[in-house]
């Protein structure tokens, strides 16, 4: 019941999209909500390591760009169409979940977020040095002709809708079940719950893959949307910045949270880039989270829970 | 020398922390039903043990059978399944959870495999306890006291058949000693065998049926409480010369 409700509310939301995209507005709102719907996936996707499971991981870059790159190998290897792309991406970067999974048994709290940071860069470098990929002078793709829709800014605004849909549903099931119950458990105390028979190298591994392959996923059309991928804006730090700000803004117990935090900061960097500067993004985020940590630890999920039980 | 029957066979574990010996060879059979006193000045290898029996620790040598099978090389997780449970001498409650809640973890991930009803399980378990009240509080809500309750409680939703209670009552008041005690001794007579790690003699030696004492990662003594108060090894362990 609860289930077909959320399935509902998720075909609703493609619908919309839809229906958007059928509008004859400003491409740029495409554009920019192509953005915003990216930072629902990989804000979800970082939850559900960082949120759920206590990991903090500051390789985002790493995860998202390992999509990018996996779709231009496959583009230049095979012309992979796109869905191969998102399907490869996302395995790819699941993988690399799979890997940093296992170094959450040497690696807790603070070290695991800078070994994860490390990996970052490790790439990156592996990344500028590949010029199969277009090295460090980038890799610039020719579009061709867009299939079904008026435009590709139209056609990948869809698709993101999609795949925020599916990864915020994946996430919403994994929260709501045995494996989500497990996965609070050991973030609350890691020796409690193992000793409570949660399997806790399972569950983790389980979380860094499924992170790691929607965060991956993310990544995958990127190469569409930019048409020009050079290694320093994919491996950006907003990346990493804003993964661990959105769900922190939104509140990072639930699906919800992460949902909240990319579309307020998401829509607010987008807006400022236009009326602003493209270099006030990091000041808002900075600032917002601050507020966030001494005002609102547990975000907004968590201030409307409290002033709920307050009034009650 | 392992004993035929035992429900926990603890044989020849040795522990070592770097050059530093934590536990030598320790032996010790547990039988089915029985009420263990495991004592030791600080720094014996107590928790060590414990550890190690629990899964926490892997060991570096001897080994464990419980119920006859070989559990040296599991995980903790699954002897927690099997029916090894413990309590932790600092309270280790899940913080974001309710009190019912924290019982719905192991009820969940440990229990099934042998118990029926897990939601009833929760709150008859919090009612014997005599923490019901608080089920719907977080533990942060709770005193000291009722959190190593919360300890005990979550512990026996995993339905043990050996419980390792670790310091249960470190700084309790000697009505709250009492208090656990009554609780332990109840839960002794649902037929889980208890191995009860304390420093306050009064309640080791009331609970126990026999008592094991450690030293420097040796057993030293092994005996009825009353023999321990005489024991001469003992006291030189606790007193020194």
């Amino acid at each position: 019941m609860k289930i077909r409700g959320a399935l509902v509310v998720a075909v609703a939301v493609i619908g919309l999209g839809v229906l958007l995209g059928g509008l004859r507005v400003n491409p740029y709102i495409y554009f920019a909500g192509y953005v915003v719907l990216q930072y629902v996936v990989i804000a979800t996707a970082w939850n559900v390591l960082g949120g759920y499971a206590g990991y903090v991981n500051f390789g985002t870059p790493a995860f998202f760009a390992l999509g990018a790159y996996t779709s231009i190998a496959l583009l230049e290897a095979f012309r992979a169409p796109l869905p191969v792309l998102i399907l490869c991406g996302g395995l790819v970067a699941g993988l690399l979940g799979l890997g940093i999974g296992y170094l959450t048994l040497r690696l807790k709290g603070v070290f695991f977020s800078i070994a994860t940071f490390a990996l970052s860069v490790v790439l990156q470098t592996l990344i500028i040095n590949w010029d199969y990929v277009g090295g460090a002078k980038g890799y610039t793709l020719i579009r061709p002709p867009v299939p079904f829709f008026r435009s590709w800014a139209v056609l990948l605004f869809i698709l993101m809708v999609v795949l925020a849909v599916v990864t915020v549903l994946v996430a919403r099931t994994i929260e709501r079940s045995w494996i989500g119950r497990g996965l609070a458990a050991l973030r609350d105390n890691e020796e409690a719950a193992e000793c409570m028979g949660v399997p806790t190298l399972r569950l983790k591994l389980f979380a860094t893959t499924i992170s790691g392959f929607f965060l991956g996923v993310a990544g995958a059309p990127f190469p569409y949307y930019v048409t020009y991928v050079e290694p320093s804006s994919t491996f950006d730090l907003n990346y990493a910045v804003n993964a661990l700000a959105m769900p922190m803004i939104g509140g990072t117990t639930t699906w919800l949270g992460p949902v909240i935090g990319a579309v307020l900061l998401g829509t607010a960097q987008q807006i400022a880039t236009v009326t602003i500067s493209s270099e006030l993004n990091l000041l808002i985020v900075g600032v917002v989270l601050v507020l966030f940590v001494v005002l609102a630890p547990e975000g907004l999920t968590g201030l409307v829970r409290k002033l709920r039980r307050g009034r009650a | 020398m392992t004993t035929a029957g035992a429900l926990l066979d603890i044989d020849g574990v040795t522990k070592r922390f770097g050059g530093f010996l934590a536990l030598d060879r320790v032996s010790i059979q547990v039988r089915p039903g029985e009420r263990l006193g495991l004592i030791g000045p600080n720094g014996s290898g107590k928790t060590t043990l414990i550890n190690c029996v629990s899964g926490a620790l892997p060991t570096d040598g001897g080994r464990i059978l419980f119920e006859g099978r070989d559990i040296t090389q599991l995980p903790a997780h699954q002897r927690t399944r099997l029916g090894i449970v413990r309590s932790f001498q600092i309270p280790k409650p899940f913080v974001s959870m309710t009190v019912l809640e924290n019982l719905g973890i192991p009820l969940e991930y440990a229990a099934p495999a042998r118990s029926g009803d897990a939601a009833v399980g929760a709150l008859d378990i919090l009612r014997m306890i005599g923490l019901e009240s608080k089920a719907h509080l977080r533990p942060a809500g709770l005193t000291q006291i009722e959190m190593r309750k919360l300890e005990l409680a979550r512990a026996m939703a995993a339905r043990p058949k050996l419980l390792i209670s670790d310091e249960a009552m470190a700084g309790l008041s000697s009505a709250e000693v009492d208090d656990i005690l009554t609780i332990l001794f109840r839960l002794n007579e649902q037929g889980i065998t208890i191995i009860m790690i304390e420093h306050i003699m009064r309640a080791v030696m009331r609970f126990s049926e026999r008592v094991v004492v450690l030293d420097a990662g040796n057993r030293i003594a092994e005996g009825t409480p009353a023999e321990i108060v005489r024991n001469a090894a003992v006291e030189k362990a606790y007193l020194g010369e």
